[in-house]
């Protein structure tokens, strides 16, 4: 046997869609970070009930580099029809594991090959006909473990997760994993050098997926009102909301703080999420990129009405159903400017799993502080995959409602007040909500030419200083917006600026490139718009700027170019979209072959 | 914004004058059937002693979506987008359970671009009186048909209209509305009962009601004008509104079975006295067949086509607390610190 390879591998399981093996490879994923390993795990699904091909990809890095990487170590081939492919994709060197009903000339001489009888385990498992199929993915969950070492111990915490303690399901789905385990030992030989040992590494993170994260976090951002149309893949984000809300939400006699609504259409979502926003309520809606395009007439009338509200995109690819399955960062410009007229977005652009929590209730701060959309762009990738990532953190600032006066503050002003009044000299004026009883409480919100107290005019003036004050008040947000986290060194010339689910592939391009190339990088993840000065002096210290991202024609250096055209000089686009969560090896390729060319 | 007017003149029972009812002078047509219907609210609200700043309006966008403004200053008032205002207002009303909501829109807004939300927000039974201000055309963009225009109808600049109308009480009927009824701008005093049961009613009520456009659409011989209106209105009963409490005067001797009472949720009752047409409201299937029959026999019938104050509302069926919404604070909002830790424990 060669040298053994311990933790620092991948795996890839190619399944049919629909036949229950998300159950298997969550399983595997979750054992592994019980191990200690830390480990990813993308699912790269087609868009499909059931029949279509199906892969799953495990990472384990022993170095904690958690991003996608495009070889495969080794590859589980359960599906007939995508077996000759998912042969030919297994690096050299590497293992092919495969149910032994697939007819395939096992033709390659530098790969190691072990066969598992699938199906007839399954069928002597002891469950009805009808789960039969769904278990016989336990088999090579099995015969993995048997193989690769590990721990079954650790497999049956995760069968108990999965199944929420029920002990008929969790039995026999480990018996079979079992039977799978014991045929391995019997009948192979291990003669590869892939090995798993446990390691320390996952100790204090937790394991979970970026919609539940963005969930739980507005629910302690004290979300009020949300609703939503279901669309992949933002469905899981509101249906996390019905999880835990009743868990976290309702009031000792049972009484609900919130409402969640599965509206008609995008259109109406948002359409609701904007009155509840008006009205006075922690308002969200949360939607992919077509929904995103049904809502952009709501959100370029709350942003010139001045309500707040949250939207999520939870970003995926392309106009119609496009590739809608697969990941991309494709939404930013569509988003940052969406509205009519001039319109300038607040977005929030989380890296992690734990960031989606942390924006998900920082969001509403910012929205009823701005008194605008605050829009949240995740991704498939992000949103969800399972990730390892730093437990939620309690939010370390009270709720921040913004400037909104009720009874008692009217009375205090004598009623004189103007909903549109740049009293501060920041653009965020005060608002009244309704069921304010106050005689001069109320309003008319409207998106037509209002003045400053809120009175219908077509005047040119008013309409003028009005959109003035809503760019001042894009400039207040500054104040406001997370600050870019950078990791920077005296001296470096090329610094990096990206954003989103691709962060675990710029650290580790950026290894590589200092490792094979001696290519010293610094490093922005960029958490929001707008662009803030922090950002600017990142630019102007750096000689060359790669701003890399998961789209065709580099949408934050275009905004970049717009925002900061005097350092368009130093802007080089690194962007790449495929549908598949970004490599470590293409970012650092990208930006070699770049470096070569000066 | 401003102090509210000064009262003057006789007060309603909670000492406002209908002055503080009012809303801005109209921008509408001299003679546009929604400025009778904008006075007839103003009327309603005053007599039934409402509390302007318990009431919340909604509207779209069209000539009917601009009459929120000519109609109770002291109210919180939102203009949609187009079409959209059934979704607008739905997210609102959860805010305060306590506030009555007003939508007026239009037959464009409501049976054309935004029928999808329309009809939604009613099988939802969102507690507000929709108001569909219904005159066959699109005003503010000069005179384009609607989809609730007769097949034949000639105008100016589109020539003939070839489709079949929608009838937006039979929309609201099939999408299990609780509380349908048309009426007609030129026939103010029934308007006004209908408006006051409207405001009674727990769920939705819609409203559609016959208002010419005296610009685009008032030939004599078309559905939507007044004089056709006036020469083919049938109205199913004399509708009466009487709140709760107050004595119920029945002018004239009636013979049992002439009048027919219903209750709504307030202790309010609707008195309806019968008259040519021994009609039931409470009877879906009837309704139904009452606005087929005055498909065929070219009727403009008027009153309350259903009423069912069975069905839960859509903030009732959330169970939600007693303290309005945007009243809760941080501690009712965010879950405490040692929730923390269990949902962290709770992920793998």
């Amino acid at each position: 046997m060669a040298q053994k390879i311990i933790n620092n591998f991948s795996i890839t399981i190619a399944t049919v869609n629909g036949s229950g093996s998300q159950t298997a490879n969550v399983t595997l994923l979750r054992a592994l970070f019980k191990m200690g390993i830390p480990i990813s795990g993308k699912n790269l699904f087609p868009s499909n009930i059931q029949g279509l091909p199906t892969w799953y990809t495990i990472r384990l890095s022993k170095d904690g580099y958690t991003a996608r990487r495009a070889q495969q170590e080794i590859v589980v081939a359960i599906n007939p029809t995508s077996a000759a492919r998912d042969l030919a994709s297994v690096c050299p060197g590497g293992v092919f594991f495969y149910a032994d009903d697939i007819k395939l000339p096992l033709n390659r001489k530098d790969i190691t090959f072990y066969p598992m009888p699938v199906k007839s385990l399954a069928k002597s498992a002891n469950v009805s006909p009808a789960l039969r199929d769904y278990i016989a993915n336990m088999v090579y969950v099995g015969v993995l473990a048997k193989m690769l070492s590990i721990d079954l111990e650790a497999i049956k915490s995760a069968l108990n997760f999965h199944f929420k303690g029920k002990a008929q399901a969790i039995e026999s789905n480990f018996s079979t994993i079992k039977a799978g385990f014991d045929w391995a030992e019997q009948n192979l030989k291990k003669i590869d050098p892939y090995m798993i040992q446990p390691m320390d590494k996952t100790k204090g993170y937790i394991m979970t997926d970026g919609n539940t994260a963005a969930a739980l976090g507005a629910i302690y951002g004290g979300v009020q009102f949300a609703a939503w149309y279901p669309i992949t893949p933002a469905s899981s984000l509101a249906e996390a909301l019905n999880v835990y809300l009743p868990q976290l939400r309702k009031t000792p006699e049972g009484k609900q703080t919130y409402a969640v609504l599965q509206a008609e259409d995008e259109l109406a979502a948002i359409g609701m999420a904007t009155g509840a926003g008006w009205a006075g309520l922690r308002s969200m809606t949360s939607t992919s990129g077509p929904g995103i395009s049904l809502m952009s007439e709501y959100a370029g009338l709350a942003y010139q009405s001045e309500v707040p509200l949250v939207v999520w995109d939870v970003q995926r690819v392309g106009p119609s159903t496009g590739l809608p399955t697969r990941t991309a960062q494709g939404d930013l410009t569509g988003v940052y400017f969406l509205g009519h007229g001039d319109t300038q977005s607040v977005i929030l652009l989380p890296g992690s799993v734990q960031e989606c929590f942390e924006f998900g209730w920082k969001a509403f701060d910012l929205a009823e502080r701005l008194q605008t959309p605050v829009f949240i762009l995740s991704d498939l990738d992000l949103g969800m995959n399972q990730w390892m990532t730093r437990p939620f953190k309690y939010p370390d600032t009270p709720m921040d409602r913004g400037k909104v006066l009720w009874e008692t503050d009217l009375e205090k002003l004598n009623g004189n007040w103007a909903r549109y009044l740049d009293k501060d000299g920041d653009g965020i004026t005060y608002r009244t909500v309704p069921g304010n009883r106050h005689p001069s409480a109320s309003y008319f919100a409207r998106g037509t030419g209002h003045d400053e107290n809120a009175r219908y005019t077509e005047e040119a003036v008013p309409w003028e200083a009005n959109l003035a004050r809503l760019k001042k008040k894009y400039d207040t947000a500054r104040k406001f917006v997370p600050p870019p986290l950078i990791r920077k060194t005296a001296g470096v010339k090329i610094g990096i600026i990206a954003y989103g689910s691709t962060e675990a592939a710029i650290e580790e391009a950026r290894f590589l490139m200092a490792r094979e190339s001696g290519l010293k990088s610094d490093f922005l993840r960029l958490r929001a718009l707008p662009i803030t000065k922090k950002v600017a002096d990142y630019i102007e210290s750096h000689e060359r700027i790669y701003i890399v991202e998961s789209n065709r024609d580099g949408q934050l250096c275009q905004i970049l170019n717009a925002v900061l055209p005097e350092h368009a000089n130093r802007f080089h686009s690194t962007a790449h979209t495929d549908g598949l969560p970004l490599t470590a090896q293409w970012v650092a390729e990208a930006i070699t072959a770049q470096e070569k060319k000066l | 914004m401003t102090a509210p007017n000064v009262a003057v003149g006789q007060t309603n029972k909670i000492g406002l004058t209908k002055n503080e009812y009012r809303g801005l002078p109209s921008t509408l047509c001299q003679g546009c059937g929604h400025n009778s219907i904008a006075n007839q609210i103003i009327t309603a609200c005053y007599e039934l002693d409402m509390v302007p700043e318990n009431i919340v309006k909604f509207s779209g966008i069209g000539c009917s979506s601009k009459s929120p403004t000519y109609f109770m200053n002291r109210s919180f008032g939102f203009n949609g987008l187009h079409g959209r205002m059934s979704s607008l207002a739905t997210g609102a009303i959860f805010a305060d359970k306590s506030l009555r909501a007003i939508g007026i829109s239009g037959d464009g807004d409501t049976a054309s671009i935004g029928m999808g939300g329309f009809k939604h927000m009613v099988r939802r039974n969102v507690p507000m009186v929709y108001i569909v201000e219904n005159n066959g055309v699109y005003g503010l963009t000069k005179g384009q048909f609607s989809a609730t225009a007769e097949v034949g109808l000639n105008l100016k600049h589109q020539g003939i209209n070839h489709y079949m109308p929608v009838d937006i009480c039979m929309e609201a009927l099939a999408s299990n509305a609780t509380f349908v009824a048309r009426s007609f701008a030129g026939d103010a005093k029934q308007v006004k009962e209908l408006i006051k049961a409207a405001l009674s009613h727990r769920g939705i009520s819609v409203l559609d009601i016959i208002s010419p456009c005296v610009t685009f659409n008032n030939e004599e011989n078309t559905f939507h004008s007044y004089m056709w209106g006036k020469d083919h209105e049938a109205p199913l009963h004399e509708i009466m509104y009487t709140p709760k409490l107050a004595e119920i005067i029945l002018d004239g001797d009636f013979p049992e079975g002439t009048v027919r009472e219903v209750s709504l949720h307030d202790g309010s009752t609707i008195i309806l006295k019968k008259l040519e047409k021994d009609y039931d409201p409470t009877s879906r299937a009837g309704a139904f067949q009452m606005l087929e029959q005055a498909q065929v026999n070219n009727w403009l019938v008027t009153g309350l086509l259903y009423i069912d104050i069975s069905k839960p509302t859509l903030t009732e069926i959330y169970n939600l607390v007693d303290t309005p919404l945007n009243r809760l604070s941080e501690s009712d909002l965010r879950p405490s610190l040692e929730t923390m830790d269990k949902i962290n424990a709770m992920m793998f």
